[in-house]
């Protein structure tokens, strides 16, 4: 995580990345545009019985099974049903050096922007209601604050997180 | 990605001939006076150490190339065969792998095997240490005859059908010239007028002077390859005539030209047959699109089905038709002899016995059989294992042997059939058999069964499969840890496969595995638990009952039911998927085994039979292990397809507590 914000520290002004912006859980999350394969609507979801709540599922995207992760539980938000404006995005990680294609709800997604690397600021290590090994940098832009969540954290070893009490209370 | 390195490519090739030579080498152990086996390794040895002196692999071509004079003289018949010459010439044969495969690193382990080849056949020293046929050098050390000061006269006309065999005259007299100052002469005598001329036959002959004193060997090695069906006639050259040739030498030259030109275009339909390298990867996206192909196909049936549009329906079922065909083509593609993998077990044998001092007798069958590529890679590993341990364990000593009753000679047998979907593979041995009590024994004190347990004879034997588990009395450097058969274990869980293991006290033991045909895409029964559907591999469904309704309604703790006067225990799969949904009406049983082990899955409805492209599950799902993996249906949406052996498993062990609680009852 530290290594990050240095990375951030580090950037030049004017340095910006282009991320996609989506809302989740009543907050505007990025990810990195390069990342994202396709955006999807909803398709039918298959429960994966016994699995940690945050990949629950799986997808089939072009002929492919692909894990549907939630982000809400990472993040201890609230999980709705999916509504008319639910989407999924397919997006690229890396997982013990390996990529993998996972999808991942989001309840609406925005737009592509660049987001000025200079405006965003290592996460807070107080008043952050999230786990801070799991926000890379808050941003703000067009007047709002805009969370890059650490993906490779999020998606790490998630045998750990199931057992760890806050994401299993959300199950 | 067409671009391949020729490095590689020898790799590749290199390896192909020296499994070949294994083999070879192997035969002529067990028949020593067999001078065609001779040659042909002698052949071999001689194609590793030219293309391996063409792709720069040059220890290679050093090492081979006195591993090659040794096996000339035994052509030659200068030295015998013998037993000791095929287990240095095996050594010698790994020594050239570990050349190829990691260049510079093991000059020495040469050398010391280059003294016992020589002690065997008695090369003397360093004679001929320089590769011939990779360079220009004369090899002093080879068999002589006739006095070669003058130089040679070589007279020699190919076969008929030598330029359609892919012979070509033009490289063969490079290669003589190679050994010295050529003089070249074609004689068309034989050829026919234009109307009776076949362009594929080769008619000339010819006759060269070579004003060299070079050994004859050096002029016969030329014409190794083709020396079926040639004449040949190599005479020194008589001092007087030496000149004489010479003049004649520009105007005949180019009649060579012709005939090898027309050989290079007639090579290509003689390779007609031949096979084809490619990449793995290719193959496994190759089946992966077949795989798509088939699961939109099974969308656009069921679109026409409901359309009810009569020329909608026959596209459709050609496109049925279609890609069924071209799914089977790209299977088969896949599919290898097993062969190739029994041979390797071979120079295993032939090293065991030797180790052991047990004679033991190999005996294959069933090589033919065909298996996915991707599963006969993964079996050779586990194979090991189990020959290992029939020789090393199964098999008697010849004395043991002796005293009860049976040859000294003990006997492995190695086959392969098709059952069904399902290939066998059974490794038999004459041997003493498992020791059911001894296993017990173990199986207590490791506590992996109460001593009280009763189980099947099957099921104890099984036993040994499990991790850790050894019944040796001395751990030898073979056998005897306990790791191997756990090894099989596993990979046969992993390819979907199981083991049977029957024995006889004294008589021997036999254990098979069975294996899917494939590992990529499945029969499967399709059934609803909740709202979600599941496939269940079909090979591992046994039948299917009606849920009693007096079980269904009753206690959720008796856990068993009664088919056909047997107890086979059953797994609610809405309790074990933690469903919410309501139960349905009539609920079914689906009975599965794996081997000898039955289990029930309870669901709540049975939609039918499906094909399923196994697609495996992502990282992130690794610890679910109640699943082998997920498949795409029809109507795009996912199932995941159950895991039986884990199922089973679970169903022991459920059964295995009840049992002990049913005794703290009675007790």
């Amino acid at each position: 995580m530290t290594e990050h914000a240095k990375d951030i520290d580090a950037a030049p002004d004017g340095e910006a990345m282009r991320a996609l912006t989506l809302d989740l859980g009543g907050e505007i999350f990025a990810i990195e545009a390069t990342s994202v394969r396709e955006i999807l609507d909803m398709v039918p979801v298959t429960e994966v019985p016994n699995a940690p709540a945050f990949v629950g599922g799986l997808i089939n995207v072009r002929g492919r099974v692909v894990p549907l992760a939630d982000l809400r539980v990472k993040f201890g938000m609230e999980r709705r049903p999916p509504a008319a404006e639910t989407r999924i995005v397919v997006f690229e990680i890396m997982l013990e050096d390996e990529p993998e294609i996972v999808g991942m709800l989001a309840d609406r997604v925005h737009t592509v922007a660049d987001i000025a690397l200079s405006a965003m600021e290592a996460a807070p290590k107080v008043g952050m209601r999230w786990r801070p090994e799991f926000v890379r940098g808050i941003a703000k832009h067009d007047g709002k604050f805009i969370i890059l969540p650490e993906m490779g954290n999020i998606f790490k070893n998630d045998a750990g997180a199931l057992a760890s009490p806050e994401a299993e209370g959300r199950t | 990605m067409t671009q391949t390195d020729p490095a590689e490519t020898f790799r590749l090739e290199a390896q192909d001939v020296l499994e070949q030579l294994e083999q070879v080498l192997l035969d002529l152990g067990d028949r020593l006076d067999d001078m065609a086996l001779v040659d042909s390794a002698f052949r071999a040895l001689h194609t590793v150490k030219g293309s391996g002196a063409m792709f720069g692999f040059t220890e290679v071509a050093n090492f081979v190339h006195e591993f090659e004079t040794a096996f000339d003289r035994v052509r030659k018949g200068d030295a015998a065969p013998s037993a000791e010459l095929v287990r240095v010439a095996l050594d010698a044969k790994d020594h050239i792998c570990r050349l190829i495969a990691e260049p510079n690193t093991h000059a020495e382990a040469g050398a010391a095997i280059l003294d016992r080849l020589r002690a065997t056949v008695g090369t003397g020293g360093q004679a001929g240490a320089q590769p011939q046929a990779a360079d220009a050098d004369t090899p002093a050390g080879a068999a002589d005859n006739g006095d070669p000061s003058n130089g040679w006269r070589i007279r020699f006309r190919l076969p008929e059908d030598a330029l359609s065999l892919g012979a070509n005259p033009v490289l063969l007299l490079d290669e003589l010239r190679a050994l010295g100052d050529c003089t070249v002469h074609a004689s068309a005598e034989k050829l026919p007028g234009l109307e009776q001329l076949d362009p594929e036959i080769c008619y000339l002959s010819w006759e060269v002077t070579l004003r060299s004193d070079c050994a004859r060997g050096a002029i016969e090695e030329v014409f190794l390859f083709v020396r079926d069906g040639m004449q040949l006639d190599i005479d020194p050259m008589p001092a007087a005539d030496a000149e004489s040739q010479i003049p004649e030498r520009a105007e005949p030259s180019e009649a060579t030209e012709p005939p090898a030109k027309r050989s290079d275009k007639q090579s290509a339909p003689a390779r007609e047959n031949s096979s084809l390298r490619v990449a793995a990867e290719r193959l496994d996206e190759l089946l992966d699109r077949v795989g798509e192909l088939v699961i939109a196909q099974a969308r656009l049936s069921q679109i026409a089905d409901e359309s009810s549009n009569p020329n909608l329906m026959a596209v459709t079922e050609e496109i049925e038709r279609l890609s069924a065909g071209l799914r089977d083509t790209t299977m088969g593609i896949r599919m290898v002899p097993i062969g190739t993998l029994f041979s390797r077990f071979r120079r295993l044998v032939h090293d065991l016995s030797a180790e052991l001092g047990k004679d033991v007798e190999f005996v294959t069958s069933g090589e033919q059989t065909e298996l996915d590529k991707t599963v006969i890679e993964q079996l050779a590993d586990p194979m090991v294992h189990v020959i290992r341990n029939a020789i090393d364990h199964g098999l008697e000593g010849p004395d043991a042997r002796a005293a009860a009753g049976k040859p000294r000679q003990g006997t492995v047998r190695l086959s392969a059939a098709h059952e069904g979907a399902e290939v066998a593979i059974t490794v038999s041995d004459d041997g003493a058999g498992l020791d059911s009590d001894r296993i017990r024994q173990k199986a207590v004190e490791s506590g992996l069964i109460s001593p009280d347990a009763t189980l099947p004879e099957g099921e104890l034997h099984r036993l040994i499969f499990h991790p850790g588990f050894s019944t040796a009395q001395q751990v030898s450097a073979i056998s005897g840890r306990g790791v191997g058969m756990d090894v099989v274990g596993r990979t046969m869980d992993a390819l979907r496969g199981r083991i049977d293991v029957a024995s006889q006290r004294g008589q021997g033991s036999t254990v098979t595995l069975r294996l899917p045909l494939t590992l990529a895409i499945i029969d499967g029964m399709l059934v609803r638990v909740g709202s979600n559907r599941y496939a269940i591999p079909l090979s591992a469904v046994e039948e299917c009952v009606e849920l009693p309704a007096e079980v269904a309604e009753g206690s959720h703790s008796r856990n068993f039911l009664s088919i056909r006067d047997k107890l086979v225990p059953f797994l609610r799969l809405r309790e074990l998927f933690r469903t919410q949904d309501p139960e349905g009406l009539h609920q079914k049983v689906v009975i599965v085994s794996t081997g000898e082990q039955r289990v029930g899955l309870v669901v709540d409805q049975i939609l039918g039979n499906t094909q399923t492209v196994i697609k495996s599950l992502s990282r992130l799902h690794a610890d679910v292990e109640t699943f082998a993996g997920a498949t795409i249906m029809g109507d795009g949406t996912v199932a995941l397809i159950l895991d039986v052996a884990h199922l089973v498993r679970s169903g022991e062990r459920f059964e295995a507590r009840l049992r002990d609680e049913q005794k703290g009852q009675a007790a």
